[in-house]
Formats: structure tokens, C-alpha cells, sequence
């Protein structure tokens, strides 16, 4: 391996967001290098939280990540996020445009915000996602949120880099017979019901509740649905608390 | 130049008070379609969250955009902080109501390319291209 990169993930491990920010990119470019960087953070790993956050466009994902992540750095805990938005497949072009949801954070040093786009990749994620998410989580931050693109039904590789899946609904995402439906309503681990100041979100509480009671599995049953409004900050602590009292059954239950 | 065949990363920012965007979403819009990805972090930015934003998002590219007059202040000093952080290789270009006499001293000061409402994208697209380090 280059010594450049040596130097790079000596950098980071020592704390500097360049080194981190500049691994990064490599590791995004798909360089030759990432497999030894892999292996040299390796040791590093473990110590964080991997939360998913994932959900139609404009149903309020960035702006529920910045609402969590307020409220973690309000707990002194360092945070991490990496928020994906489509490339086009016209020309390869982006807007990554959840970093503006997350202003309050700007000029926070305990916060570090990455916004990717997905490069061809299906699923609703970059493909380096998952080692970008190490990379952070090696860096020392305590809580990794991973936000996808705005989902549909089959977008489910969120699973595969999260320890725990928040799915976000807006009000209007349907009836019984929607959340009866096989895809991404399975892997959910907690249900947020957001924007719930647009009504209709008791309504649609009642759906998601009447569908999973029916479910053949038991753990399904229980699956926790909360409604917030995250612009209002409403509900925000008691996701929160949800996600902290799922983490000892959830954390590192993905593979690394 | 271009080397890795990877799309340009471009942070589109407003510092100062002026919230007039409509040039700077244009750019964005017409940079994405000319292939970059391109991050736009909204109005009212200081130069030192544009940075921070910069350094974070590991942009090959830092577009500022100014309608309000305050450039010559705000513009030299991102380019100041970013060199601070290690961020010398960025493009730093700069746009939106500049008087023809202040553009010697913003390129002086390491503005390399300043766009005046008028421009066509496809000018900023082929400058970002020819001037952008890798």
C-alpha cells in the first residue's frame, strides 16, 4: 500500500476529519487500495450504533437524522451520517441535497456529515456505503446514521449496513392491504409515522397496527410505531429512546 | 484535469446574508446535468460552515455564489479557511453580482473563475473541467 494511504488512516484513526473525509473518496472511487484499509481500521470497529433510516422521497428522512442526531450530541455522543441521493442515469449527475436539512450541525466538530450519491448502484444505497459506515465508526463516532434515497417498496439493502432499520411513512402512504405487502415493510424495526400534524396519521397508526397484529411472526407483532413531526421536533426523544432501548439487542447484529 | 473518471464533487454555497438563490439552484441544476454531483448547503452561510461542508464532502470544487455585495469579504475568506484546513486543491469560482473592477483582485486573492449572471452552464462546466485538480 501506498504510504500516502498509511499516513491517511494513521490521520484519521488519530482524529483528523481530512484524513477521513480524503479516505472517503478513496474508498467511494472504488480504489485498489480499500481492501488494506479495510484491514488496517479492522481493529477499530465495533464501537458504534448503525441506524438506518430509510422511506419515500420528502417523507422527512434528513430532517428526522438531524433532529436524532441533536439530540445524541445533546447526550455528548459523537455522531456520524451518511445521507444518499440518486445519480442519474441520463449523464451520472447528482444533487445531494440532505446536508441542508442538517444546518445546526454545520459548525459542530462532533458531527460529520457525508452525503453520497448512488452511482449506479440499486438497493437505495451506494455500493461502498458499508465501508464508508466503518470508516466512521473506526473515526470514533458513537451513532452512524445511514440514510437512503427515497425508497419504494423493493429498496431493502439498508438491512445489510444497519444495525436497526427505521422505515418513515408520511400519512397518506396507504391502507392495510399497502403494509400487507412483501418488500420493505418487512424489514422495518421501528415504524415512524411522520409529518403527523397532517392528519390522517392516527388513521394510518390503525393500519399499520391492525396489519402486524396478524403477522405470523411474533417479533413483527411488536414492532414499535411512533408518529413525529420532525421539523416541530415532536417525538424526536421518544424515537430516540426507542432506538437506545433496542441497541443491546441490535448492535452488532449485522455482520462487519 | 479530470483523472479517475469518477463524477466532479461541487459544493454550490451562499455566504452572507443575501438569500437570493435562484442563480446558485440554476448552477446546481445545470452542473448535474453536466454530470457532477453537486451538494448545495442553502442560504446564509458563513464562510466557515461553507468550509467545514468543504472539508466534510471532500469537494473537488467550491462554487460561491453573492448577490448582496459583501464578495469581497466572504469569498477571499473561504478560500483563506479552506487553505487553513488543508484545502488547497479545491477550484474556488464565484458568481452572481460582481462588479467588473472587483475581479482582479477576487482572482488575485485565488477566486480562479468568476461568472456573472448571463453565463451559459456549459462555460462554467468547461472551466470547472480544464482548471479542477484530482
Amino acid at each position: 500500500m501506498k504510504p500516502y494511504v498509511v499516513e491517511l488512516v494513521k490521520g484519521m484513526l488519530a482524529g483528523s476529519e481530512r484524513c477521513l473525509s480524503k479516505l472517503i473518496t478513496l474508498v467511494e472511487n472504488d480504489s485498489p487500495h480499500v481492501p488494506e484499509i479495510m484491514k488496517m481500521i479492522y481493529p477499530h470497529l465495533g464501537k458504534a450504533y448503525y441506524v438506518g433510516i430509510t422511506g419515500a422521497p420528502g417523507v422527512g428522512k434528513s430532517t428526522l437524522a438531524d433532529a436524532l442526531a441533536a439530540i445524541a450530541r445533546g447526550k455528548g455522543l459523537s455522531v456520524g451520517i451518511v445521507a444518499a441521493d440518486p445519480s442519474s442515469v441520463l449523464h451520472g449527475g447528482a444533487v445531494l441535497g440532505d446536508r441542508i436539512r442538517m444546518q445546526q450541525h454545520f459548525l459542530d466538530n462532533q458531527v460529520f456529515i457525508r452525503s453520497m450519491a448512488t452511482r449506479g448502484s440499486q438497493g437505495g444505497l451506494p455500493r461502498a456505503i458499508g465501508n464508508i459506515t466503518k470508516l466512521l465508526d473506526a473515526f470514533g463516532k458513537d451513532i452512524i446514521i445511514v440514510e437512503t434515497v427515497g425508497v419504494g417498496q423493493t429498496e431493502i439493502g439498508i438491512t445489510e449496513v444497519a444495525d436497526i432499520v427505521v422505515l418513515v411513512l408520511s400519512p397518506d402512504a396507504g391502507d392495510s392491504i399497502q403494509f400487507m405487502k412483501a418488500g420493505i415493510i418487512e424489514i422495518a424495526d421501528v415504524i415512524v409515522v411522520n409529518k403527523a400534524d397532517y392528519g390522517y396519521a392516527e388513521n394510518l397508526v390503525s393500519e399499520l397496527k391492525a396489519v402486524l397484529m396478524l403477522s405470523s411472526n411474533s417479533s413483527k407483532r411488536d414492532t414499535a410505531i411512533l408518529t413525529t413531526q420532525a421539523l416541530n421536533g415532536v417525538g424526536i426523544k421518544e424515537l430516540y429512546q426507542e432506538l437506545e432501548k433496542l441497541r443491546p439487542s441490535r448492535q452488532g447484529s449485522k455482520e462487519l | 484535469m479530470k483523472e479517475t473518471g469518477k463524477p466532479i464533487r461541487v459544493l454550490i454555497a451562499k455566504p452572507g446574508l443575501d438569500g437570493h438563490d435562484r442563480g446558485a439552484k440554476v448552477l446546481t441544476l445545470g452542473l448535474r446535468d453536466e454530470g457532477m454531483e453537486v451538494i448545495y448547503t442553502g442560504i446564509r452561510q458563513t464562510p466557515e460552515s461553507i468550509v467545514e461542508a468543504a472539508v466534510q464532502e471532500d469537494v473537488d470544487v467550491v462554487g460561491l455564489s453573492c448577490l448582496s455585495g459583501a464578495h469581497n469579504y466572504h469569498f477571499p475568506k473561504v478560500v483563506e479557511l479552506l487553505r487553513e484546513k488543508g484545502m488547497n486543491q479545491a477550484l474556488v469560482i464565484g458568481g452572481g453580482i460582481i462588479p467588473q473592477e472587483d475581479i482582479p483582485s477576487l482572482k488575485e486573492k485565488g477566486i480562479k473563475g468568476i461568472f456573472g449572471s448571463g453565463t451559459p452552464i456549459k462555460d462554467i462546466a468547461n472551466f470547472i473541467r480544464e482548471n479542477v485538480e484530482r
